[in-house]
């Protein structure tokens, strides 16, 4: 085939900063096509880690010594940062580190919904939401009598705006979407949802999961009043998750964890709590891992977010026309030509997501099969189950053919 | 061979996926049961029919929808039954049925392959009063 490069990205020059894209299982080089649910580490982002290790290594904000100024430091710049990387122009006052995605909602969920929802109120969701934000709501919700409301998906992966239109009304008190759908990879238009969610003086959370990592986001374009985010899906590590919230809401929020380094004053009988963003980050934080976030949206940068999104949507396409050709294979989402994330989840008709996962690993291809956490929408697509091939900057074409050619030998194993 | 793959595919068990035995339904079975496996959708409903001192098995038969693990174990159980006393049934364990698949099963597998054995065991439990649930599901055991 002869596509050794995207037009877009040197991805061989990219993959020499991934070792573990040389790992071979039975003599077979490993391709990784998981990225949805995690992305592989650049030498840079494992270096920072090491080396703060190495050098830096101490607890942030209370020390007076040499180390303890240069992590809490290191670490606060890590913030300011991460809010370039979005485009929040209230820097680390805008910027929650927390442990991942799900995290994140929770914290709106416990801090914001807990407090201000009641049996009066609705949160609008949609159809294809992760269970991150699903089942956190729909908790919130029996906790506090609010109703949740599911924005359609249409037949052809999209959002049925006409039917978000009808839901979201001036009952709707929170509007919580994601961005680019981990199972479908449609790109939803949420700066038109956070439109029709402020005409409603209605909030919207953005659900960044899969939209931040690997296209341009920028939160006040988007006017999104929160946004999540987790690090091990965009090269940084695992432990690490970012909350955006618009200055003025997270000051008005209660903290959501209790402890060291979110006060200001304790006493025996109340405390006052810290400035921002530290409200929001009780006991010692994930330092070394914020800080290693900060490279990773360098190394990102350095490529350029939308050469990223590009080369993404090049191989998402390419698959859908690969997988489109086979006849026997049912592709979810929206249809080759219309924009898409980096992923494609579809079925073979003959083969079982979960058998079919199996044997690709025979030719060391890596791929997801199951719900992908979007349960309720799997029901909807009337299967249990589906396979998931999702790309990144060091993925090629050529890797796309391996996965098609290892989806024939399932094919033939099950003839 | 590898962590998993088409190792665990070997000829007899896609045999059994293909051309399942015992496949339908019984028309007066002694007991009747239900199970799934949430996380793959796997279902298997089994039909039993014990003999007249209810302590051995006489004949099996079953439906079902799922992952090639599932079925065939249940296709292959299902033939392992007949004749077997219900006190051997009850015995089984995970290890019973990895010999009896006669491949390695990958861990994140072992509740499709074992599926069908806690069908037929949780079905011969209520049925002699020793259990009281709807359906099985692989979900509760581990
Ligand atoms: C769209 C979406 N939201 C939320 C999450 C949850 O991310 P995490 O597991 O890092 O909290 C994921 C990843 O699985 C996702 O794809």
């Amino acid at each position: 085939m002869g596509h050794s490069e995207s037009e877009l990205l040197d991805v061989e020059r990219i993959r020499e900063d991934f070792p573990i894209l040389q790992r071979e299982f039975d003599g077979e080089q490993v391709v990784y096509l998981d990225n949805a649910a995690t992305t592989q580490t650049p030498e840079p982002v494992v270096e920072t880690i090491a080396d703060y290790y190495r050098t830096t290594n101490a607890n942030v904000h209370r020390g007076l010594h040499q180390l303890s100024q240069e992590a809490s430091v290191a670490y606060e710049n890590a913030h300011d940062r991460v809010a370039e990387f979005i485009g929040a122009s209230g820097e680390r006052e805008e910027i929650i580190f927390t442990k991942n995605t799900t995290e994140s909602e929770n914290l709106v969920a416990y801090a914001w919904g807990l407090n201000e929802l009641g049996p009066e109120d609705e949160v609008v969701l949609t159809e294809m939401e992760h269970h991150a934000s699903l089942v956190t709501w729909q908790q919130i919700a029996k906790k506090t009598g609010a109703t949740c409301r599911y924005i359609r998906v249409d037949e052809d992966g999209t959002l049925d705006m006409d039917h978000a239109r009808e839901i979201i009304t001036d009952d709707t008190a929170m509007v919580s979407v994601v961005h680019v759908s981990n199972t479908l990879g449609t790109v939803n238009p949420v700066s038109e949802l956070a439109d029709i969610a402020h005409d409603h003086d209605s909030y919207i959370f953005v659900d960044g999961a899969q939209s931040v990592p690997n296209r341009p986001v920028d939160v006040e374009e988007i006017d999104a009043d929160f946004l999540a985010f987790s690090g091990h899906k965009m090269a940084g590590p695992t432990g690490i998750g970012v909350l955006y919230g618009k200055k003025h809401l997270l000051e008005e929020m209660e903290p959501y964890l209790y402890g060291g380094e979110m006060i200001k004053k304790v006493t025996f009988e109340d405390a006052t709590w810290n400035d921002l963003p530290w409200k929001f980050e009780a006991g010692t934080p994930v330092i070394c891992q914020g800080i290693a976030l900060a490279e990773a949206c360098d190394y990102l940068d350095d490529i350029g977010m939308e050469r990223i999104q590009r080369h993404e949507e090049q191989l998402a396409q390419y698959a859908l026309e690969q997988l489109q050709d086979e006849g026997d294979v049912d592709i979810y989402g929206p249809a080759a030509g219309t924009e898409r994330g980096g992923l494609v989840a579809f079925n073979l008709e003959s083969v079982h997501a979960h058998d079919l996962s199996s044997i690709l690993n025979d030719s060391a291809v890596a791929i997801r099969a199951g719900d992908h956490c979007t349960q309720p929408l799997h029901d909807k697509m009337g299967v249990p189950a589906s396979a998931r091939a999702s790309f990144y900057i060091y993925n090629t074409k050529e890797e796309v053919d391996k996965l098609v050619d290892a989806i024939d030998d399932a094919r033939q194993l099950f003839a | 061979m590898g962590i998993g793959g088409s190792d665990m595919y070997r000829q007899q068990i896609l045999d059994h996926y293909k051309n399942p035995r015992n496949y339908g339904e019984i028309e007066d079975p002694t007991f009747t049961h239900i199970g799934e496996n949430p996380m793959c959708g796997d279902e298997i409903r089994m039909d039993v029919v014990l003999d007249e001192s209810e302590e051995t098995i006489e004949r099996v038969a079953f439906q079902g929808d799922g992952c090639a693990i599932s079925q065939a174990s249940a296709s292959m159980l299902s033939q392992e039954l007949a004749g077997m006393a219900v006190e051997d049934l009850q015995a089984m364990d995970r290890d019973d049925i990895t010999d009896m698949l006669g491949v390695d099963i990958s861990p994140m597998r072992v509740k499709c392959a074992v599926l069908a054995e806690k069908v037929a065991q949780d079905g011969a439990e209520i049925y002699f009063g020793e259990k009281d649930i709807d359906r099985t599901t692989t979900e509760d055991d581990d």
